[in-house]
């Protein structure tokens, strides 16, 4: 078993979520955090799913995935070559005058300084398991987190890689593949 | 500016122009709208008495004729007895469009009466599907619809469309392109796939041909035949291949699988290389997926990328459509064999051997009919140009087995799904895009039961189908489980439909012509008097022997390699180096 992240650009469309998550149930794969949000196309969303797979799976995951007619495009995102964070959220029972400097340790910060602190902290999976590991200490009353979110680093972009990978050009581009497609009759 | 037009219309314009000639539904509230255009349309509607029957109808005429059939509904039960028939579609990739009447927008979430999430519920079991509140996107979805059903690897759309949006006006305006950024069909294989692929052929000294129902839906029948003639390599058609290459021709061993015959099922376990076209390496042709043809690499053509190594590992994967891909592996391939061809006649000697030794073959039972009789009778009188439908079991195996098949589009059953009572309402479907062939539905008795009810939409609509019912009286299939497994424990698969319901008098109820048979000297002559009546649906009710079984088969879960012939009778492999 190998934990893989995978980045894939979705049409911004009704149903959507429903389809990528019934798909991976229907089929058995276990997702171990999905993000979505928005991306620079208001058209398009991006999902980020780490997943825990055994060998070739990860073919058979993203080819079924593409299968999806909603789904646009999608890339591994490899540890060496990318940018992953995850936020967390994480309040605890109580405060003393070291809090704060074990906060900083992991870049963190203090957000509501109340009788039971909010921390939050962007980081990658292993620094915020540490970091709630030196804050158990405080005794931790509430916890949210975020999945996984991930960049390729570069110059590339994942809406370039569909583009590439497909042979599909820029849509603006009049002589693009796309403006020259036939009608609907096949 | 163009008319205004109500929703309802748009979608019938919609359906016109997508070159709709024929559907098959039933109206109710939501979708109510819609059928005031219909009533105008050029666009023949057949009104099913279920559903369900409608969804089959679409499947057996899309099958028939390799067109994109069409259903329609009403929102909530309506809709929902489509699921099967998606299910059945989907599974065995066949293209229908699914169109569903939606209870108003305002009202979706509400629990309103007859509302179910139909776009949820189809969602596993269609290729796409649309819920549609806006009038002005009717055109597009159903343009989509089509095009997605139909094209890459077919399969069921559903567009379900909210009842204000067929109601409120808007604009008629076919979508000159298409917006699917993320349906890209991949047509070709790489050429250096084809190349590696033309290598593997060329050095191998026992292939097979392994033809699954994708050579049929990519009309590759052709370009198939080129490459078996010009291999020379045995061929094997799967369950829903059957038809794609000539039953006639000596380089066909017949089906592979459960109930495939030795010759097939053993060429593939012995083979060292496995031409993999348009199959899907289904449980039931592997057997025990580890143990399943260990020695052969595996080319993998196919136009679904999702299908290469999902069950076997491919060792060169031509992704695309079957047809283009042949076409350009066959020159390759020469140019392979003209450097050098192997010799196959030592393959061909151990394949051929047990084709002769181990053909297909029943006994007459001293008390009563033999199924198998029955059901090749009606292939040898009915001839190849006619289409066999099957419903699911027993009756399914011996038509697959016993009929012979010389042509593409002539054999469609439920492959995937396993869908007792598809035969019938298929066979309508069937029949309404093939006017002028003569459609046959092989059922079962218990099958019948569960969709007959569509022989009253053929009488009054002038679908003049031919029913066997191979009635045993029992679910037969289930029952030879029982006697194979459950030690002879018949557990509920006792019918009692020997007389009731009696089918003759049922046929003759719903306005079709009844017969009955229980001998073997009037199998001929009653199949010739069906073969005389074109003017009405004609149900023949086949008495038939209920302890035939369907052999050779290989046991569910077990390898391929332990398939009988007969009850605890392995083949004798004798000193065949196996």
């Amino acid at each position: 078993m190998a934990i893989h992240t995978l980045s894939v650009l979705v049409e911004n469309s009704p149903g959507v979520l429903a389809r990528v998550a019934a798909l991976f149930s229907r089929r058995g794969y276990n997702i171990d955090s999905l993000a979505v949000g928005p991306t620079e196309d208001p058209k398009i969303s991006r999902m980020t799913i780490v997943l825990n797979l055994e060998g070739h799976a990860l073919d058979q995951v993203s080819a079924q995935l593409f299968k999806l007619i909603n789904v646009i495009g999608i890339q591994e995102m490899r540890a060496d070559e990318s940018y992953e964070r995850e936020l967390l959220l994480v309040k605890v029972a109580k405060k003393d005058a070291n809090l704060s400097s074990v906060v900083a340790t992991y870049g963190a910060q203090i957000v509501d300084d109340g009788e039971t602190p909010i921390i939050e902290a962007v980081a990658e999976s292993d620094q915020l398991e540490a970091l709630l590991k030196d804050l158990s200490s405080y005794k931790v009353i509430e916890l949210v987190q975020s999945g996984v979110i991930a960049l390729e680093k570069g110059k590339m972009t994942l809406s370039d890689r569909v583009r590439l990978e497909t042979g599909l050009s820029n849509p603006e581009d009049p002589n693009s593949a796309d403006a020259l497609t036939a009608d609907y009759q096949n | 500016m163009s008319e205004q037009v109500t929703g309802a219309k748009s979608l019938v314009m919609s359906l016109e122009r997508a070159g709709v000639d024929v559907m098959f539904g039933i109206p109710g509230g939501a979708i109510l709208p819609a059928y005031d255009p219909i009533f105008d349309s050029s666009i023949r509607h057949i009104l099913v008495r279920h559903e369900q029957g409608a969804g089959h109808a679409a499947t057996g005429y899309a099958q028939a004729t390799g067109r994109v059939g069409v259903c329609i509904a009403t929102s909530g039960p309506g809709a929902t007895n489509l699921v099967t028939p998606l299910a059945d579609a989907h599974m065995d990739s066949v293209p229908i469009v699914a169109i569903t009447g939606q209870v108003p927008s305002a009202a979706i979430g509400t629990d309103a009466f007859q509302e179910a999430d139909i776009r949820g519920v189809t969602m596993p079991v269609t290729k796409h599907n649309y819920l549609i509140t806006d009038p002005a996107d009717i055109p597009e979805a159903i343009a989509e619809a089509f095009y997605i059903a139909g094209t890459g690897r077919p399969g069921p759309v559903l567009v379900d469309i909210a009842k204000d949006a067929l109601q409120k006006m808007t604009t008629f305006a076919w979508p000159k392109q298409r917006a699917l950024a993320g349906y890209r069909l991949q047509l070709d294989a790489e050429n250096e796939a084809i190349r590696d692929a033309a290598r593997l052929i060329a050095e191998s000294k026992k292939p097979v041909l392994y033809v699954g129902g994708g050579i049929i839906k990519s009309n590759a029948t052709k370009e198939l035949f080129a490459l078996a003639e010009l291999t020379g390599a045995p061929v094997v058609t799967t369950l829903m291949a059957r038809g794609a290459f000539p039953d006639s021709h000596p380089l066909h061993l017949g089906m592979p699988g459960m109930h495939g015959t030795v010759a097939a099922v053993t060429a593939l376990q012995k083979a060292d290389l496995l031409i993999t076209l348009g199959a899907r390496f289904d449980d039931r042709v592997t057997g025990k997926l580890s143990t399943f043809a260990v020695n052969a690499k595996v080319i993998h053509a196919d136009i679904d990328p999702a299908e290469i190594g999902k069950n076997r590992f491919a060792d060169v994967a031509l992704i695309g459509d079957l047809k283009r891909n042949i076409i350009a592996l066959i020159p390759a391939l020469k140019d392979e064999f003209a450097k050098e061809k192997p010799d196959l006649s030592p393959w061909w000697k151990q394949v051929g051997g047990l084709r002769q030794t181990y053909p297909l073959g029943y006994d007459h039972p001293t008390d009563g009919l033999s199924p198998q009789y029955v059901i090749e009778r009606i292939g040898a009188i009915s001839g190849p140009d006619s289409i066999y439908c099957a419903g699911v079991g027993q009756h399914q195996m011996w038509a697959s087995q016993f009929i012979k098949y010389e042509n593409p589009r002539t054999w469609l059953n439920s492959g995937g799904l396993g869908t007792m009572g598809y035969a019938v309402p298929a066979a309508m479907g069937a029949k309404v895009g093939m006017p002028d062939t003569t459609v046959w539905a092989i059922d079962g008795d218990g099958c019948f039961q569960m969709t007959n009810q569509e022989l009253v939409t053929c009488a009054i609509n002038k679908i003049p189908i031919k029913v066997a019912i191979i009635n045993n009286e029992s679910l037969g299939m289930v029952r030879q489980w029982q006697t194979l497994f459950y030690s002879s424990r018949y557990s509920n698969t006792d019918l009692h439909s020997k007389r009731i319901p009696d089918f003759v008098k049922l046929a003759d109820a719903m306005g079709c012509v009844g017969l009955r048979c229980e001998s073997k000297e009037d199998v001929d002559g009653t199949i010739k008097e069906a073969m005389s009546i074109n003017d009405a649906p004609v149900v023949i009710d086949f008495g038939v022997h209920r302890d035939a079984m369907v052999w050779p088969m290989v046991a569910a879960g077990t390898s391929n390699d332990e398939i009988m012939i007969a009850r605890e009778m392995a083949p004798d492999w004798g000193s065949q180096e196996l």
